[in-house]
């Protein structure tokens, strides 16, 4: 084992590691702009430079003193560059010398003489790493007269990343993306000296599933999201962190909420799941159907018209149709509901002597690959597998209703209008039998639903879901509803949210009157008497914990620690170890 | 029961009890002040006009093509009353970027000018306008209709930032 001293600390690391590693692993950060743990060593932006030598030896191997008693060191003619050197025994490193500091200040000279300082209209301004350096390593005033060197700017890479080529500093952090993440190398530097650019190569376009991942990769806002630009500044949103539901991979994600609507998603670095990375389709599409089309409040078909009513008067309706139903009814999940929701679900089930319980499964063989995305697009199959819960399809269903229709179907996040096939279901469901809907987004299964219960999102509330490789994660709510307040329950605030009163304009955004599936499904039992009494999440998971084997031994404060622990590990989860974000938000969210 | 009957009637002294001499010396106040030199005016009929350090109600700066702000949103986090709202879009402008939407809170306003001092562009000056009046909350938020003003009426304000800022 290697030791080497950084800033007169003693550590212990592997051999092969370099020095930058080794620091971050021992939580001394050194300036940087190219290096990316996930990325191969380009050493092209030499923020990293730092002091290195080596204690000198007498002829006799003793360590030479000088006059104080202290070993003296033999340091090298020049700085080396901390991403690239690798570690050797007996190594010395300066990060915070004299030398050190000036090259540092002279590289962020060079960098900003070409710089526009585009900041007020820039995205990464708040966020951005070049700003981050400029504060502290920086002389803070310019002493470049010349006219700066103009290049390419608004540059569309495909239809989801603008290029900015003033703002580049030239890591190649996004060539290298392209080339050893993304498999696209469509990127490459073009010209010399300070004209040196980004370009695609003739007829390509950067339009990988996973392309969009540049944008937090960029140091700094040299590439922004085409759907983002502009929608806010960073300071002015929230970020909670959360999991992508768009398919059983399960990404870390941050939720940006301005105004109580969410603005983006970006991804979340946890080495269990994701590392890094999202795909664009997660980042694009989950977010929009939480912020529109959504179901607030409840409602129950009088005289043939659905008419709005109390969380109670539809409780005590779904009640009916399920006592009077005497196990006749079907209850269809969503396979992306929370563990949480299923346990719950299955218990009311039993309450009701209900047998037909299952998810429905929802595969899309064109989504998967052999990186993140899976075909299996339920965010939590895994874990309703787990609790016991059989998973079917909506065609197996169909066969079956149309074999004999139940009395009740009770849907419960599913939604069969959501799939291609509704033809067949309008004609089916309109035949007969009572249905209850249970969503989240407006459908046409309402137009024949006898009850309509609003249900909250996955941004709404707190829950676990089971990835494909059976990390259980926590989910912790970033958008308000009705009856939810982002100061009393704890919920990520911004300064916005913080200090607003409520005749501010920014405090006006929509909140829905919805419900956890878990929450509304207990509303039930109760209204028919049977005792299904949780009154938080964290309850019902604590129920789960001592009832579920595979859960055994878990709860969210050890599954926030840990990122997510693998079904069956409870006694025994996987340390993350030290999670490398190249740049963020002061305050440090997440 | 705390009843005082020490009241002011009680305590004042025959003559003031009289009323008469008050009254003479009061009018003898009033003639004298008649014959000094004015020092009020007939507002609104004669205005006020501040010099260019006076910090009215901030406004924007609308020059030829369009309005120089960029929506950056800086005055928006500086101010200490939260009284701005931006909403930035994007332009083909060669900026990029414009406020869609620029409200700030006249009721919220406490004229600090830090807005003024933190705009990258200049782009949000104090005018002269100190008379606003209006009758609901909903009139106190100007928008970007009241709030941009012609760069030649700010003349007088700029060159004082230039000078002093
Ligand atoms: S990249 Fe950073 S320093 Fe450059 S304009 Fe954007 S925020 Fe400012
Ligand atoms: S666009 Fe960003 S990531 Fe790519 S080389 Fe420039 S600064 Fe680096
Ligand atoms: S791979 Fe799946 S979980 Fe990850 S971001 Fe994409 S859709 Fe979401
Ligand atoms: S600080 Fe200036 S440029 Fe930025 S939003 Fe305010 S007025 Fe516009
Ligand atoms: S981080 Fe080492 S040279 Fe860029």
């Amino acid at each position: 084992m290697p030791t080497i001293t950084i800033d007169g600390r003693k550590i212990e690391t592997q051999p092969g590691k370099t020095i930058i590693e080794a620091a971050l692993e021992n939580g001394i950060a050194i300036p940087h702009f190219c290096w990316h743990p996930a990325l191969s060593v380009a050493g092209n932006c030499r923020m990293c430079l730092v002091r290195v030598g080596s204690y000198k030896k007498g002829a006799d191997g003793t360590l030479e003193r000088d006059a104080e008693g202290n070993p003296v060191v033999q340091w090298m003619p020049k700085l080396q560059i901390a991403c690239a050197t690798p570690v050797a025994d007996g190594m010395v490193v300066d990060t915070v010398g004299e030398k050190t500091i000036a090259a540092q200040n002279a590289v962020m000279e060079f960098l900003l003489i070409n710089h526009p300082l585009d900041c007020p209209i820039c995205d990464e301004a708040g966020q951005c790493k070049l700003q981050e350096y400029a504060f502290k390593h920086s002389r803070g005033e310019s002493r470049f007269v010349e006219e700066k060197v103009h290049k390419p700017k608004r540059v569309a890479w495909s239809d989801r990343i603008i290029f900015d080529g003033e703002r580049c500093i030239l890591c190649s952090r996004c060539i290298r993306f392209a080339n050893e993440i993304a498999k696209q190398p469509v990127l490459t530097f073009v010209e010399r000296n300070d004209h040196v650019t980004i370009e695609l190569f003739e007829g390509t376009t950067f339009d990988s599933p996973y392309s969009m991942n540049v944008i937090e990769l960029c140091p700094v806002g040299a590439l922004t999201s085409a759907d983002f630009r502009f929608k806010s500044r960073v300071w002015e949103m929230s970020f909670t962190p959360s999991v992508c539901p768009g398919c059983a991979r399960g990404c870390n994600i941050n939720i940006g909420v301005r105004d109580n609507q969410i603005l983006r998603l970006e991804p979340r670095p946890n080495p269990h799941v994701n590392q890094y990375w999202m795909c664009d389709a997660g980042r694009l599409e989950q977010y929009r159907w939480v912020n529109s089309g959504r179901i607030s409040g409840a409602a129950v078909r009088r005289n043939g018209a659905l008419a709005p009513a109390s969380f109670e008067e539809a409780f005590r309706a779904v009640a009916d149709l399920l006592s009077t139903a005497r196990g006749d009814a079907m209850m269809v999940l969503s396979g992306s509901i929370t563990n949480e929701d299923g346990f719950v679900a299955r218990e009311c089930a039993a309450a009701f002597g209900i047998e037909h319980v299952a998810f429905v499964e929802r595969n899309d063989p064109t989504f998967g690959d052999d990186f993140l995305r899976s075909s299996d697009r339920n965010a939590n199959a895994t874990g309703l597998r787990a609790l016991g819960i059989p998973s079917t399809t909506w065609k197996e269903l169909l066969q079956r209703m149309h074999e004999r229709m139940p009395a009740v179907i009770y849907f419960i996040g599913a939604d069969p209008f959501a799939e291609q096939d509704s033809s067949s279901w309008e004609e089916l469901l309109g035949s007969g039998g009572a249905i209850i809907a249970q969503l989240s987004n407006h459908s046409q299964l309402e137009e024949i639903a006898d009850v309509v219960l609003p249900a909250a999102t996955y941004a709404e509330i707190e829950g676990t879901f089971t990835n494909c490789d059976g990390w259980v994660q926590y989910l912790q709510p970033a958008v308000e509803t009705a009856e939810t307040l982002r100061r009393i329950n704890g919920m990520a605030q911004s300064r916005l949210d913080e200090f607003g009163a409520p005749n501010d304009r920014w405090t006006h955004g929509e909140r829905r009157l919805c419900r956890p599936h878990w929450q509304l499904l207990t509303g039930v039992a109760g209204a028919a008497g049977h005792s299904i009494a949780y009154r938080s999440a964290a309850e019902v998971f604590a129920a789960i914990e001592d009832r579920v084997e595979a859960f055994r031994a878990m709860n969210y404060e050890a599954l926030r620690q840990y990122r997510g622990i693998r079904l069956g590990r409870g006694n025994d989860p996987e340390p993350v170890g030290v999670v490398y974000r190249s740049h963020y938000m002061k305050p440090q969210s997440d | 029961m705390n009843v005082t009957t020490n009241t002011r009637a009680q305590r004042m002294t025959f003559w003031e009890k009289l009323y008469l001499p008050e009254i003479a010396k009061g009018l003898a106040l009033t003639f004298k002040t008649m014959f000094k030199p004015k020092l009020t005016r007939q507002y609104p009929e004669e205005r006020w006009e501040p010099l260019g350090s006076y910090r009215g109600r901030p406004v924007l700066v609308l020059e030829e093509d369009g309005e120089r702000c960029v929506a950056c949103g800086l005055c928006s986090r500086v101010c200490p009353a939260l009284a701005i709202e931006v909403q930035a879009g994007e332009t083909e402008r060669e900026k990029e970027r414009y406020p869609v939407k620029f409200e700030i809170n006249m009721l919220r306003c406490i004229y600090c000018g830090l807005c003024e001092e933190v705009c990258p562009e200049e782009a949000i000056v104090m005018s002269k306008d100190y008379d606003i009046v209006f009758h609901s909350q909903e009139e106190a938020i100007f928008g970007k209709d009241k709030l941009l003003v012609p760069i030649a009426r700010l003349q007088e304000r700029l060159e004082f930032l230039r000078q002093y800022k």
